[in-house]
Formats: structure tokens, sequence, C-alpha cells
């Protein structure tokens, strides 16, 4: 058997790869926060519920109209984002020139709300979702094992960061949210619709929640209380890369997953709380958090 | 009354800043291919007067009419696309954005508008800085690229509030010679300025604010009978 500082080489590899899943999650979902934060200043604290929404989207697609987790991967952003349209138009537009607590509360309030509504619809048991045939089964690298779908997760959603990243940070599209997070009201003065704009910005953020919660559904049981579980850890990143940065939040979520996972190997009693640790050492050192300007 | 045929009317014009009272019936007109500009102390209006023909103020009321056509009730997105451009007093240049794309980034909304070489010829420093952070630049560079981002759009009416505000003597006279190009290429500029030695340069009328209205006007024919009285308005 292989070993690596002492640990077996399965052991080490089996936690890296579980810490490069979670951190694809973490990275995604603080992504979509981070989007949400820079252009409405609003803590979107629904976003586990809208990554739920997606999971058990693709769960019912599956079971009631036999649409398989691909077909669900394309509609269920959209149809998730469609949601958070609407949640924008209805509400939050109406509290933009308020405080970021109300934000925060109504968002919250509406998490609660929705995973209660799920709970009760659904029971708190999981329901199993099966890994896509395409993607069954995995290989033998030697020195671990790599099950496909898990593989898939890393790269995919390594592909969707940057694509989010390469279109905020490098098209003209990208150039109008960057301009408008920071100063709307002139963007608009140069004739762009900002408040469109603001809109379908939380509905591209909630989608990319709901992306995840398609990618999540084969790995982890499909639950109304698997968001609420992730997202504490997901805001908990996005304090560590800073709020509203793009590339800090992408970063620090691969980062963080795979500190996560090496705690596990070397100290697991602290596997749980190393996040939080990190999150008080930075806030102490760096308030604004690692990539994060400061205001 | 103002003008009615004018490019600009506007007509007891009254704007709110949450709870403060700012412009109180200011009435004023600027024809097509004039530069004219308001002067006043600090505080009396200038900027909110600006921002109010833009649609950037909370609360107002009265009339903007711009080429026969109201404003008073649109969003400034759409008096943007109508064809009024602003470059505002701190000059808003986006520190997240290089100058590039700070120059791009308001969008071509109707034809006629400048393309890049002819900026570039106007402005040649922004053609180096093109690949800087907006905010790296110096103070007159920044000033540049806010006058040189709206002439691509298309606009006829530029809002320029204070453009030499903060800024060396050569480069005043840098941004006099582009403002007085720019007239001579047919735009239409309504200037806030308390620099008066360089709006005497490029001006053709001149409009005195004090507590939110208009109390006097003159052409630049008539400047030298008035210094006494100016210099009394502008406590200079």
């Amino acid at each position: 058997m292989v070993e690596v500082f002492g640990i077996p080489s399965y052991a080490l590899f089996g936690q890296l790869l579980i810490g490069l899943i979670n951190g694809s999650f973490y990275a995604l979902l603080s992504l979509g926060l981070a989007v949400i934060f820079g252009m409405l200043d609003v803590i979107n604290f629904a976003h586990g519920a809208q990554y739920m929404m997606g999971a058990f989207a693709a769960y019912l697609m599956l079971q009631y109209l036999g649409l398989d987790y691909w077909v669900a991967l394309v509609i269920v952003p959209f149809l998730i984002a469609a949601t958070g349209i609407v949640i924008e138009r209805l509400f939050l537009q109406h509290i933009r020139k308020l405080d970021h607590l109300y934000g925060l509360i109504l968002t919250f309030g509406l998490a609660l709300i929705i995973e209660g509504l799920f709970r009760n619809e659904f029971g708190s048991s999981g329901k199993p979702y099966q890994i896509p045939a395409l993607l069954q089964g995995g290989r033998n690298l030697g020195f671990m094992f790599l099950p496909n779908y898990r593989a898939w997760v890393i790269a995919f959603s390594l592909v969707v960061c940057f694509a989010t990243w390469f279109a905020i940070e490098r098209t003209r599209l990208g150039s109008y949210l960057r301009a408008a997070t920071e100063n709307p009201a002139l963007v608009r003065a140069f004739g762009i619709n900002v408040p469109r704009m603001v809109t379908l910005t939380y509905g591209f953020g909630v989608g990319l929640a709901a992306l995840a919660g398609v990618m999540a559904a084969p790995i982890y049981n499909v639950s109304p209380q698997m968001g609420s579980d992730l997202i504490i850890v997901v805001f908990a990143v996005v304090v560590i890369g800073g709020m509203g940065s793009i590339l800090g939040a992408i970063l620090t979520g691969f980062a963080l997953g795979v500190i996560e996972g090496l705690t596990k190997v070397f100290f697991p009693e602290a596997s749980s709380t190393v996040i939080f640790v990190i999150m008080a050492i930075v806030l102490l050192i760096r308030p604004a958090g690692l990539f994060g300007r400061t205001a | 009354m103002p003008d009615t045929s004018a490019l600009l009317a506007v007509t007891d014009l009254q704007a709110w800043y949450g709870e403060s009272h700012i412009l109180h019936g200011t009435t004023f007109e600027v024809r097509a291919g004039e530069v004219v500009t308001l002067l006043g102390r600090n505080g009396v209006g200038k900027t909110t007067t600006l921002k109010s023909i833009m649609g950037m103020v909370e609360q107002r009321t009265g009339s903007v009419r711009f080429d026969g056509r109201e404003l008073i009730r649109l969003s400034s997105d759409a008096i943007a696309r109508a064809g009024i451009a602003i470059c505002p007093e701190e000059r808003g240049i986006f520190s997240s954005l290089d100058v590039r794309e700070n120059l791009l980034l308001p969008p071509q909304l109707l034809p006629g508008g400048l393309d890049l070489d002819h900026i570039f010829a106007l402005f040649p420093n922004l053609r180096e800085r093109q690949a800087s952070q907006g905010t790296k630049l110096s103070g007159g560079e920044q000033q540049m690229l806010a006058i040189a981002r709206i002439l691509r759009t298309g606009a006829r009416l530029l809002l320029l509030d204070e453009p030499t505000e903060g800024l060396a003597p050569v480069i005043i006279q840098q941004i006099g010679r582009t403002v007085g190009a720019l007239k001579a290429q047919g735009f239409t500029i309504l200037l806030v300025e308390q620099n008066f030695n360089f709006a005497a340069t490029i001006a053709d009328r001149y409009y005195v604010m004090e507590h939110g209205r208009i109390v006097d006007h003159f052409p630049t024919a008539a400047l030298a009978a008035n210094m006494g009285k100016l210099h009394e308005y502008l406590g200079v």
C-alpha cells in the first residue's frame, strides 16, 4: 500500500477528492452569492433553499416526467431562476434603498417558508437520485479510486466558474455589471436599463444555485434541509473570500473544500470547525476578506 | 418663458433630494449648437439642474422639453436614449473597468456619435492608456475620459459638470480647446462652471443661478458690461 506522510494514499486522496467535491459546491454557491451581493447589495439567505429547489426539481422531473439528469441540468437552472426573478420583482426591488439587513431578513424568511413547504410535502428523509448511466462506475488511478460522476462534478463546476468569471470580467455585458455595481445611477444615465439588469442578475445567481442543486442530487440525498446544512459553510466561505469578489468566491470555495478534506485526514476532530476557525482568523487580519475591496 | 423652439427648454423646474427642496422653479433654454454656461456659487443648484435634466434626482416637477419632447416623467435611461449625455462633476470613472472599457461603456444609442479614431484624435493621451485601470489615470486624463466616453453615444446635448475642477491650467486649456472642437462639430453643450475665466473662453451665453432659480442671463458680448454684477453674484 502506498503511503504519503504516513497516511495510506487511498485515505488521503479519497478525502482530497471529497474536499474538491465539497469545494465545487462551495465555489458554485458562493459565486452566486457574490454576484448577487455585488449587484443587489442583498445577502441572499434564500440561496440554500434555491439550491435545494434545484435538486428537488431534478428529482421531481425524473420521478413524474421521466426527464433525466441531462435534461434537468439544462432546464432546472432556468426554471428556478424564473422563481428568483419573481421574488426580485415582487419583493427585493422594493427594499433596494433600505439597509442590507432588510434584504437579509426577507430572504431568510423566504428560505424558511420554502423549506417548510418542501418538508411538509416530502418529509425530511432524503430521496435518492440515481447517478446518470453515462457517469456510473469509476476508474482506478493507482493511488486512488475516482468515481466518474465525482470527476464530472469537479470538472463541470470548474468550467461553470470559469465561464462566469470570464463573462463578468472580460465581456461587454460584464463591464455593464461591474460598472453598475459601482455606480448604478450613472450607468443608467448612459442609457442602460439597470433595473432589468439587476433582476436578471438575481435570476442568474439563483440559477447557479439551482445548477449546483442538480449536480448535488446524485451525491447527497435530495432533502428539504440539504440547503440549510450547506449554506452556513458557504457564508463562511464568502466572508473569507471577501463579499462581492468573483475570483475570491471561486478560489476560496475550492481551497476551503480541500482544507476541510485534509483536516479530516490529519485532525478529524477539527474537520467541522476548521472553516470557521479560518474565518475568525481572516476577519481579525483582513476584515474585508482575502480578496475583498475595502469599502 | 423659454423659447420653446430651442433644443432644450427647461420651465419651472423644481427638484428635491429627500426632504430638501433644491430647485425652486428654474427656467432657461439652450438652442442647438450653443455652449451655455450656468454660473453661481456652491450649493445654488447648478449640479442639481444637470441631474434633473438627466432624470437623476429622486423627485422633480416642471417641464424639460428636448427636441420638442417632454422628458420630465422619463427615467434616466430613456432620457439618454432621447439624446442627452452627462459628464458628472465627480467624473464617475469606474475603478473596476480599464480605460478602454470605460470608454466603450456607454452604448451607442443614436446615429451620429464619434468613432474611436475621432475620439483618440481629440484625446491622444487616452490611446496609449487604454489598458490602464480607469482610476489610475491622472485627474486631467480622467476628465478627458469622462468627456470622451459620452461622445460615442450619439447624444446631441452634452451636460458637462465642472470639467476644470481641480485641474492644472495647461489641462484646463486643453479641455477648453476640446469643448471648442466639439462645438464646431455641432454638439450642443450645457456647462456648469465655477471657473469663470474658463467659461468666458468658450460660452455663447450665461445664466446665473441663486437659491435654485435663474436670476440673470446675458450673452458673451455683454460680459464686460456685466462684470460688476457678476462679481457680486459669484462673490469673487
